[in-house]
């Protein structure tokens, strides 16, 4: 009886403790991190009053957001107004579980990973389109539709992006993805090299589908105040706020873990050397390479947003259909050529 | 041909790689801000803050009751209120106010002033917690003038040869 609690409630509540509270710490600091950086491009300093370099910032922001009224608007639907940020926040959770962050340190080493992630993405649009239907106010129901659109828009060219990635893996695994990345070229073996359109589009259509600049006009401060979530105050603004940056920084993963040979090294290959664990992750490969690539990623969210302006809501359908998805599909030919013909080399593992 | 080469440039993302090229320049750049309440940028010594009235060095009060500063003020900040003084008879303010909501900070009566009495510190920073502070009275500015005067007559001295 113990060992079935044991094995079957309190191990996987400890697994999702330990990439959720990780996750949480690290939207916390991501978004301090995100005025920081934007703070800088502007010249400014951004904050640094809260703790040591205002690194406490974030955390003083969440105590406020935490103690302040949940208003519900006058004839919102009370019981959707109140679903809508767990709507949103669950799967930005749920799809870190088929995440391999190293060498078997994943949640769920499930076959159809990639199956699961794409309709995980997909559900967080449902948390936006409740929120801004139930918030009974004209912004929110706009921001909730621009939203809608846009997410499914470039669902298609993001899910026919990694259809490049999975034809010359063959399989719809996460680690497989990786190990069929793992080579002795370095970081020449990865998939960014055959796919690098591919790997570009797909990574701006990550940026569309988590609503971030320049594809923010859900959110579109200047036209429709703040979107869907305009209604919303207090901890259940702060839930849309955390799904919103989980998503992101799944996104900055997820290009990672596709494009960018996941934990492996970008000198694999090249050094063989022997040398002790603590300095061998550098060319042996470790999830310490997963979270500088991610990084490397999500400070590409917040470089663009500091640079460039809001697209307008025609050019972001344009560019999702006639640009994105044509190239898209052509690639999927081409990678099946390269697979064919055998251009492309796939590791079979560590 | 320009069409072509319009269309490459798009696609290659040409245009926005030199966008984020200048916003990463901008990120290692020394920043313009000042930390104000810590850092404060460098005040002219013309500069005109909050009023005071000062004294000679032997301890006497300049101020005459010409009300030329009374009369000069746009916006009819100053109300002054004058008696030969009981000790000596000297002609001397019984009341000399300053209205501060009032008061635009033209600097007009410290040009006017033949003993340069009142004046304009170098002070900004100051506030009221309770109706009616507003208006500062004799008292209040001869402590003005006697707490910062070594600071009004260097700023006057400097300025002096431009008068």
């Amino acid at each position: 009886m113990v060992d079935q609690l044991w094995t079957h409630l309190i191990l996987p509540v400890l697994y999702i403790l330990a990439i959720a509270v990780p996750l949480i710490l690290a939207v916390a600091m991501f978004v301090y991190w995100e005025r920081k950086v934007i703070g800088w491009m502007h010249v400014r300093m951004g904050p640094n009053k809260v703790g040591p370099l205002g690194m406490l910032q974030a955390f003083a922001d969440v105590v406020k957001l935490l103690i302040k009224e949940v208003i519900l608007p006058t004839n919102s639907s009370k019981f959707l107004y109140y679903l809508a940020p767990m709507l949103a926040l669950v799967p930005a959770f749920a799809a870190w579980a088929v995440v391999p962050f190293g060498e078997k340190m994943v949640l769920a080493n499930v076959n159809a990973g990639v199956l699961y992630l794409l309709a995980m993405t997909s559900m967080g649009v449902y948390g936006i389109i409740l929120a801004g239907w139930a918030s009974n106010s004209r912004y929110a129901l706009l921001g909730a539709m621009r939203a809608a659109a846009q997410v499914i828009s470039y669902e298609l060219a993001m899910g026919m992006s990694i259809v490049c990635v999975l034809v010359l893996t063959g399989s719809l695994n996460l680690t497989d993805i990786v190990h069929a990345q793992a080579g002795n070229k370095g970081f020449l073996d990865w998939y960014w090299l055959p796919l690098l359109p591919v790997f570009v589009i797909y990574f701006i259509s990550g940026v569309a589908e988590t609503n971030r600049a320049p594809f923010d006009v859900s959110e579109g401060e200047s036209e429709i105040v703040a979107g869907f979530h305009v209604e919303y105050s207090g901890s259940a603004f702060a839930i849309f706020f955390l799904a919103e940056y989980a998503n992101m920084i799944l996104v900055s993963f997820l290009a990672a873990i596709f494009f960018m040979g996941g934990w492996l090294s970008p000198l694999q290959g090249w050094i063989t050397a022997d040398a002790p664990r603590w300095i061998n992750w550098i060319w042996t490969g470790g999830f310490i390479w997963l979270f500088i690539k991610a990084f490397a990623f999500s400070f590409l969210f917040l470089w663009f947003r500091a640079s460039f302006p809001r697209y307008r809501y025609d050019q972001i359908m344009r560019l999702g259909w006639k640009v994105f998805i044509p190239i898209t599909i052509v690639w999927v030919f081409v990678a099946g050529l390269m697979k064919y013909y055998g251009l492309v080399t796939i590791g079979t593992g560590a | 041909m320009s069409r072509i080469t319009h269309y490459f440039k798009s696609l290659l993302l040409v245009e926005l790689f030199q966008g984020m090229g200048l916003t990463i320049r901008y990120m290692f750049k020394p920043k313009y801000t000042v930390r104000y309440p810590m850092e404060h940028i460098p005040k002219s010594n013309r500069f005109r803050g909050l009023h005071a009235l000062r004294r000679y060095a032997n301890g006497e009060e300049r101020c005459i009751a010409c009300k030329l500063c009374e009369a000069v003020c746009p916006a009819l900040a100053i109300t002054i209120d004058s008696a030969p003084r009981e000790s000596d008879g000297q002609r001397r303010t019984t009341r000399y106010d300053i209205d501060l909501f009032k008061c635009i900070y033209c600097g007009f009566c410290e040009e006017s002033c033949p003993v340069d009495s009142i004046v304009e510190t170098h002070v900004h920073e100051y506030h009221f917690e309770h109706r009616g502070e507003n208006v500062v009275n004799k008292l209040q500015l001869l402590a003005i003038g006697d707490r910062f005067e070594q600071d009004i007559a260097a700023a006057r001295a400097q300025d002096a040869a431009f008068r």
